[in-house]
């Protein structure tokens, strides 16, 4: 369950800068609200299923997650919807408790499926006036990947014809290379039968034993 | 089958009983403690739940897992950098290597007075100590996270102490729930009972020291103080410290190792116990126990395996050909390191014993107080918590010793560092760690800290220079540390 960010490599996405909300004149009183709005784009005409956001904090203290779906099929214009709502990244937004971690939505923590999903919108609140910026980092989105059962039962049965491929060799020859040279010396007797001459072969003798360490392959 | 159902259940109970009681269980809360330091507030309790979180975050690079904020990180490297070139400069300027193979009658030489080093003259005069605890005060206050805001328009917030972090520390309605054993209408050991201790108590303390052995139970009725005759057994059970043959072995390997090499450091740990703990009215008996065991631990690698979880990092390796990083376990000890054993000494006359017992010690709380971290034993939080506590509660006293020039944590930081030793009498700081154990923080610290300069306000109102304001609080050794704890905690006014 949660290899999944082994296995499975994150969409590729575009995120967009993130934009501060700011209230009154930017130019006169340029206060910040503590609140900044950050999107998140999948690739257009490619609708993801979500598995799971994983993202780093840096000093935000509550994160809302809104998703824009688009029914697959249907002419039905694609609709924002929140997913989840105020999830706490921070004990204390005044405190630093949480303020650096690493963190993790799954989807089985969204409040809607997160189905056909066409963008993301991460709404991040910072109440504290103790810190200077804030923001996420290194969003990722991670799609869901359906078991498919019968993939599944063809992998197995595979593995069972499949000769291993990758055999313990220790200080055995590679078996290409020995298989080779055995082809080799085939052909060699092939030679020999075809040549076939009456000169005997003989036989080591040393006074009249059989010494085998005598005997020399090369 | 509902029968079978729950008489399987029954079985398993019986076991896990049993099993609770034997030493397999402490071995695997040891094992569960070393790999537990990315949760350092685990209890025995709670384990259960615990284990079964996820102990970090897959993307979670390792140093994260040591300390989360960057700008720590990076206040702790820089510092250990600036140690380790003080002390590589002290190497050269006096001509002494880091580490040196001990000729063989050098080695005998050692062998035949280990029991009996602190007859030992060695010309100390050269080496210095590479750092004291003001100059490790002075990296504290000049901590600063640069995301945080502290600009002057935000005097609302205005912290008058010396710590500029943000850290999240407890105030005193916090520590009332998180401290409730310590309540004014709870019986304490060693205060309330000062004529003798009742037979029902010492009877429950040994049934849990030496029938049962119940870790998590001793830990639990340490925070209400430990009845001194079994107070080394329970420790020990705390820490799940044995003194099996195994650890008497590792203890004997670590005592070839001094003999075989010495390390420059061996010199600053000879002047560190010379200028302390020999000087100490209570502690100068001990004085070869101290190198004993101070020698070993700095040879001791297997505490390596607690940087895991400390934001610091082991030296790496200098000498030519050997890497030192093998013999040594990085410590670099400071003015004053030896008086963390110095009162272990009281409780443990057997060197394997108490070597066994300072180094779990070190690994789960001494560590913290010398090193940069955000964890909330560690002294940036101790330290914050303790200016904190005294701005809410005292803010008159406050007051008066910033206009002077004596900034409270100034006077404060040298007791906090040293875990108070070498500051209160022995029996007194002995109580004040039994409270470490039980509730397995530095927290306690802080917060006598704070209630003695409660307890001295008044004479500290009157004072009008830092050097007076050093006087008033000199002397320690009279103090009663447990109630000036709960006084503080429970009868001040909110």
């Amino acid at each position: 369950m949660s290899d999944s960010a082994d296995d499975i490599k994150p969409v590729s996405c575009t995120i967009k800068p993130p934009v501060y909300l700011q209230i009154g004149d930017t130019k006169t009183d340029p206060s910040h609200s503590g609140v900044c709005v950050v999107d998140v784009t999948l690739p257009f005409g490619k609708p993801v299923n979500i598995e799971e956001i994983t993202f780093k904090n840096y000093y935000t203290a509550y994160v809302t997650v809104r998703l824009l779906r688009r029914s697959p099929g249907q002419e039905v214009p694609a609709k924002w919807s929140t997913t989840l709502r105020d999830l706490p990244l921070m004990d204390n937004p005044h405190t630093e408790g949480g303020s650096q971690d690493y963190f993790s939505i799954h989807r089985t923590q969204m409040q809607v499926e997160p189905d056909h999903v066409v963008s993301v919108r991460l709404i991040l609140r910072q109440p504290s006036f103790a810190w200077l910026t804030f923001s996420l980092e290194d969003i990722r989105i991670f799609p869901h990947m359906e078991p498919d059962p019968e993939k599944e039962v063809s992998d197995w049965l595979s593995d069972l014809t499949l000769v291993d491929q990758h055999p313990d060799l220790e200080g055995l020859p590679d078996p290409q290379t020995v298989s080779s040279s055995i082809q080799q010396m085939w052909a060699l007797t092939e030679v020999m039968q075809t040549n076939q001459t009456t000169a005997s072969i003989g036989r080591f003798d040393v006074d009249g034993c059989y010494d085998i360490n005598l005997l020399s392959l090369t | 089958m509902m029968d079978d159902g729950t008489e399987l259940s029954l079985t398993i109970a019986q076991i896990v009983q049993r099993l609770k009681g034997s030493h397999l269980h402490s071995q695997i809360e040891r094992q569960a403690k070393v790999s537990k330091g990315l949760l350092p507030e685990i209890k025995l309790e709670s384990l259960k739940e615990d284990v079964q979180l996820p102990p970090s975050h897959p993307s979670a690079p390792p140093e994260h897992l040591k300390e989360p904020l960057a700008y720590m990180r990076k206040a702790q490297a820089s510092w250990e950098k600036r140690v380790l070139k003080s002390l590589n400069s002290m190497s050269t300027e006096l001509e002494v290597p880091l580490a040196r193979m001990r000729p063989a009658v050098e080695q005998k030489e050692l062998t035949n007075k280990w029991n009996e080093m602190g007859t030992d003259e060695p010309d100390l005069s050269r080496f210095r100590p590479v750092y004291a605890p003001k100059d490790f005060l002075e990296v504290l206050i000049g901590l600063r996270n640069p995301n945080h805001d502290s600009s002057e328009d935000v005097s609302i917030k205005s912290h008058w102490g010396l710590i500029q972090v943000p850290l999240n520390v407890r105030d005193i309605p916090q520590l009332r729930r998180a401290y409730s054993e310590l309540n004014l209408t709870s019986g304490q050991l060693g205060i309330d009972d000062h004529a003798h201790i009742h037979p029902g108590i010492y009877q429950k303390f040994t049934y849990i020291s030496c029938t049962i052995q119940d870790s998590a139970a001793a830990q639990q009725y340490s925070r209400q103080g430990c009845p001194t005759g079994l107070r080394a057994d329970l420790w020990a059970l705390i820490l799940n410290s044995t003194n099996q043959p195994q650890d008497v072995m590792h203890y004997e390997q670590l005592m070839a190792g001094v003999i075989q090499h010495d390390l420059l450091v061996d010199n600053l740990i000879y002047k560190d116990v010379k200028l302390t703990a020999s000087n100490d009215d209570y502690y100068f008996v001990f004085e070869d126990f101290l190198y004993q065991v101070l020698l070993c631990f700095s040879r001791d690698t297997a505490v390596l395996e607690h940087f895991k979880y400390n934001s610091a990092t082991p030296p790496r390796s200098y000498i030519q050909g050997e890497t030192i990083n093998l013999l040594w376990t990085g410590v670099i000890p400071f003015h004053g390191f030896s008086m963390y054993v110095a009162p272990l000494c009281f409780l443990y006359n057997e060197p394997s014993k108490l070597y066994s017992v300072f180094r779990e010690m070190y690994i789960r709380y001494f560590f913290r107080l010398h090193s940069i971290s955000s964890s909330p034993s560690g002294i940036v939080s101790l330290c914050l918590q303790f200016e904190r506590l005294l701005q809410t509660h005292l803010p008159q006293l406050f007051y008066h010793l910033r206009q002077i020039g004596a900034q409270p944590l100034r006077i404060a930081f040298k007791w906090m560092v040293r875990g108070f030793s070498g500051y209160l009498s022995t029996d007194q700081l002995l109580l004040l760690w039994d409270r470490i154990l039980g509730y397995d923080s530095l927290e306690v610290v802080a917060v006598l800290a704070a209630a003695v300069f409660a307890f001295r306000a008044e004479n500290l109102m009157e004072v009008t220079s830092l050097a007076s304001a050093e006087a008033v609080l000199a002397d320690l050794s009279t103090l009663k540390v447990i109630p000036l704890i709960q006084i503080f905690l429970f009868a001040t006014a909110i």
